[in-house]
C-alpha cells in the first residue's frame, strides 16, 4: 500500500488537477491534494499540473518550493514531526531532537535508509501547553521525554511486523 | 436516565491520551452495563488536568483529572457517574480557581458544549449575535464592532471596526470574508482551541461579517499543522449548511454566505494577511505592498474583511450584548478580554481569558505557578517568536497594547512562553534570526538578507577582537530590518534580539554599557 502511496502516477495527478482546475486558487488545492495523497509532490507532476492550469512550469515549481509541507521526495513509512519552536525549546525540544536523531541515525529533514522513519522539524503545533510536542503520523503527542519517544518509535516498528 | 460524560477531543487532550481514556470509559461502561452518553468536548484549557473527564450531575459538572486508562475502573468503583469522591476528583469544574478567576467571553462555551452539535450551540446562546445583526442595517453592525473597541487579536491589534467599515463602504460586485487561522506563533493555541472546541462561534462571527459587508463567500485559511481542527470545522460547517446557517438564505434572511476551509502548507509568513491572500489565490505566500489594504483590494483584488479566529469568534457576543458591554472590560485603549496562552516551562500551562490589564506576574505565578522544572523563572517571551523577552524582574507590565509597547514589547496573539534559568538568551536571539531566515518570503531585502547576516553577526560577537565592529553592525542591521521590512516578520525579528541584548547582556559576554544603545 505504501509503495502505491509513494509512487508517482501521472494519470492520478492529472485527474486531481483536472477535477480542481476551476476552483479559485486551484494550484494550492491541487498541490495540497497531491501531497496528502502521495506524501510528496514529485517533480514530474509539475509539468502535468502546469499544463492543466495553463501556467508555466516555473510558476508551479515556484509554488511547490515555497511551502515547507511539499516534500520533494517520498517520506518514510512513519513521519515524526518534532516541534522545535520556543515553547518546546523551553522544555528541552532541542535535546529531544538530538536524541531522536541519534536513535534513528538521521538528522532533521532526513529519512532512514530502510525508509521506516522521516524526522522533521516543525515550528509550532499549537500544543504549547504540553511541550515538548510532536505529531507522529498525524497524531499529537505531548509532554514528551526521550523515553516516551523511544516507546512510540518502538510501537511504530512493532506495527510493521 | 443516561449520564453524560465529557472527554475532550481537543488536540492537547488527545496528545496526552484522551482517546484511550474515552475508549476505556466506553468499554468499562459496556462491561458494567452503565448507561452513559459520551460527549467529546473541547478543552477547558487547564492542561495539567488533561485528559480531564467531566460528569454532568445534579450538582453541575464534576471534574476528574488527569485521567489515564488505568484509572477508569476505579472511577466507576468510586461512583464517578454521580460525582463520587476519587483521588483524581477536582470537584465542580466551574469552582476550580484557575477557571473561576477568568473572564470568559470569547471562550464562554469552549470545553462546555459538544463542538459539532448545532443544537448544543443554540442551547448555549449561539446565533443570538447573528439574529441581532440581521435586524440591523450594515452601518449599525459596524457601529457595534467600533463601540466594542475590538482590536485584531491576531497580533497587529488593528481596530476591527475600521476594517469592517472600509469593506462595508466599498462598492464591488464581489466581496470576501477571510479568517486567518494560520496561528503560527509558538506559545499560542487559542485559535486552535476555538476551532476544536466551539467552531460555530467562528462560523457565526464570519457570517455576521459577511452580512455586514455584503460578502457571499468566506474562506478559513487553516494551517496544516491543525488536522484535528480541520475535522471539527468540516463537521460543524456541514451541520450549519444542513440547518440553513450557511449557504442560501442564511438563518432565513436574504443573505447568501458560503464558507470553505483552505488548508495551508507550512509557511509561517502566511499568517501575514497579504501573504495569506496570495496563498489563497494559489500562489507563493509573498507579502504584498500596502496600500491598497485588503479591506479595499484583498482576495482576488476584491474588498475583503480579514480577521483572526479569536477576533471573529468575539463578534457574536459583541452583537448579542452590545459593543458597550464588551468595552466595559479592559484598560486604556485595550478593550475587552484577551485569551492568553501560557506555555513553555511553566507548572500550570493553559488558556486564560482575562480582561486586558492582567500582569505578566499574575499570569506566570498566580496562574502558572512558576516553572515546571522548579527552577527560577529567568525570561518570559510575550507575543510569539517575534515578541520580546522580559526578565523576571520586569513582569509587572500589564497585558495592554500600549503598556507593552512602552516596554518595547508586543501583546501579539497573546502567547506567553516561560523559560527557567537554564536558558541562554544569546542562543534565543540567534534563533530569532534563524527562524526569520527559514520563514522569510524573500520579497524584501532587509528580511531576506538581514536574517542570515544577523545570525552571522551574533556569532562574531563571540570573538573579542570583532566585538565593537559587530555591535555597530548589529545595531545598524536591526534598524534596517525594523524600519525597512515590508511586513512584521522582518520588522519585528529585532524585537526578541534587542530585548535579549538589553536585559541579558551577560549571555552574550557583554556588559550593560555595551548594550546601552538598545534603550
Amino acid at each position: 500500500m505504501d509503495s502505491a502511496r509513494n509512487g508517482f502516477d501521472p494519470q492520478a495527478v492529472e485527474a486531481i488537477a483536472t477535477r480542481l482546475r476551476a476552483q479559485p486558487g486551484a494550484l494550492m488545492l491541487i498541490l495540497r491534494e497531491v501531497q496528502d495523497r502521495l506524501g510528496w509532490v514529485p517533480a514530474a507532476s509539475v509539468p502535468i499540473i502546469a499544463q492543466v492550469l495553463n501556467l508555466s512550469r516555473a510558476e508551479v515549481h515556484g509554488v511547490v518550493t515555497f511551502y515547507h509541507d511539499f516534500r520533494h521526495e517520498p517520506p518514510g513509512r512513519n513521519v515524526v514531526r518534532l516541534c522545535q519552536a520556543e515553547s518546546c525549546q523551553a522544555m528541552g525540544a532541542v535535546t529531544l531532537a538530538e536524541h531522536a536523531g541519534r536513535r534513528l541515525g538521521i538528522g532533521l529533514g532526513e529519512t532512514t535508509p530502510d525508509r521506516e522513519f522521516t524526522l522533521e522539524a516543525v515550528y509550532c503545533l499549537g500544543n504549547c501547553g504540553c511541550s515538548p510536542a510532536m505529531l507522529l503520523n498525524g497524531e499529537p503527542h505531548g509532554r514528551l521525554t526521550p523515553e516516551r519517544l523511544d516507546e512510540l518509535l518502538a510501537e511504530c516498528r512493532e506495527n510493521r511486523r | 436516565m443516561s449520564t453524560t460524560v465529557f472527554v475532550p477531543r481537543d488536540s492537547a487532550a488527545l496528545s496526552l491520551g484522551a482517546e484511550r481514556v474515552a475508549d476505556a470509559i466506553m468499554s468499562e461502561a459496556a462491561r458494567r452495563k452503565a448507561d452513559l452518553k459520551l460527549v467529546r468536548n473541547g478543552s477547558r484549557g487547564m492542561f495539567r488536568f488533561e485528559p480531564l473527564v467531566e460528569v454532568a450531575t445534579a450538582r453541575g459538572r464534576i471534574a476528574y483529572g488527569p485521567v489515564t486508562p488505568a484509572d477508569v475502573a476505579s472511577l466507576f468503583d468510586a461512583g464517578f457517574l454521580s460525582g463520587g469522591a476519587h483521588r483524581l476528583g477536582l470537584g465542580p469544574t466551574e469552582e476550580i480557581g484557575y477557571l473561576k478567576r477568568q473572564e470568559r467571553l470569547t471562550f464562554a462555551r469552549v470545553g462546555i458544549v459538544d463542538p459539532i452539535s448545532l443544537d448544543d450551540y443554540l442551547g448555549h446562546g449561539g446565533y443570538r449575535g447573528l439574529a441581532r445583526a440581521l435586524e440591523l442595517p450594515a452601518e449599525k453592525i459596524v457601529d457595534e464592532v467600533m463601540a466594542s473597541g475590538l482590536r485584531g487579536r491576531g497580533g497587529a491589534g488593528f481596530p476591527a471596526g475600521i476594517k469592517w467599515r472600509t469593506t462595508q463602504q466599498a462598492s464591488a460586485a464581489r466581496k470576501y470574508v477571510v479568517c486567518n487561522a494560520d496561528e503560527g506563533d509558538s506559545g499560542t493555541f487559542s485559535d486552535r482551541m476555538i476551532m476544536e472546541g466551539d467552531p460555530f462561534v467562528l462560523i457565526e462571527g464570519m457570517t455576521i461579517a459577511a452580512v455586514c459587508a455584503g460578502a457571499q463567500q468566506g474562506y478559513i485559511y487553516l494551517r496544516s499543522e491543525y488536522p484535528h481542527a480541520a475535522r471539527v470545522l468540516d463537521q460543524a460547517m456541514a451541520a450549519a449548511y444542513r440547518r440553513g446557517y450557511l449557504g442560501r438564505k442564511v438563518a432565513g434572511s436574504a443573505h447568501t454566505f458560503d464558507l470553505e476551509v483552505r488548508v495551508g502548507a507550512g509557511a509561517y509568513v502566511c499568517g501575514e494577511e497579504t501573504a495569506m491572500l496570495e496563498s489563497l489565490e494559489g500562489k507563493r505566500g509573498m507579502v504584498r505592498f500596502k496600500p491598497p489594504v485588503p479591506a479595499i483590494a484583498g482576495l482576488f483584488g476584491q474588498p475583503t474583511i480579514v480577521n483572526n479566529v479569536v477576533s471573529f469568534a468575539t463578534v457574536p457576543i459583541i452583537l448579542e450584548r452590545g459593543g458597550e458591554f464588551y468595552k466595559e472590560y479592559g484598560m486604556g485603549r485595550s478593550r475587552g478580554t484577551m485569551p492568553i496562552q501560557l506555555a513553555g516551562n511553566v507548572k500550570y500551562p493553559g488558556l486564560i481569558e482575562k480582561a486586558f490589564g492582567v500582569t505578566l506576574r499574575e499570569l506566570v505565578y498566580d496562574w502558572g505557578g512558576g516553572t515546571f522544572s522548579g527552577r527560577p523563572v529567568r525570561a518570559v517571551q510575550v507575543g510569539g517568536p517575534l515578541g520580546a523577552y522580559f526578565p523576571a524582574d520586569m513582569l509587572d507590565v500589564p497585558m495592554d497594547y500600549e503598556a507593552m509597547a512602552a516596554k518595547k514589547g508586543i501583546v501579539g496573539h497573546g502567547g506567553i512562553v516561560v523559560f527557567d534559568d537554564t536558558v541562554n538568551l544569546a542562543r534565543q536571539a540567534r534563533w530569532a534570526f534563524e527562524f526569520c531566515a527559514i520563514e522569510s518570503c524573500g520579497k524584501c531585502t532587509p528580511c531576506r538578507i538581514g536574517s542570515t547576516r544577523g545570525a552571522e553577526v551574533l556569532d562574531r560577537l563571540a570573538n573579542r577582537n570583532e566585538r565593537a565592529a559587530a555591535l555597530g553592525l548589529l545595531r545598524d542591521l536591526c534598524d534596517t530590518m525594523t524600519y525597512g521590512s515590508l511586513c512584521a516578520l522582518g520588522g519585528l525579528t529585532p524585537l526578541p534580539v534587542l530585548s535579549a541584548l538589553r536585559h541579558f547582556p551577560e549571555d552574550f559576554g557583554l556588559s550593560a554599557d555595551d548594550v546601552a544603545w538598545t534603550g
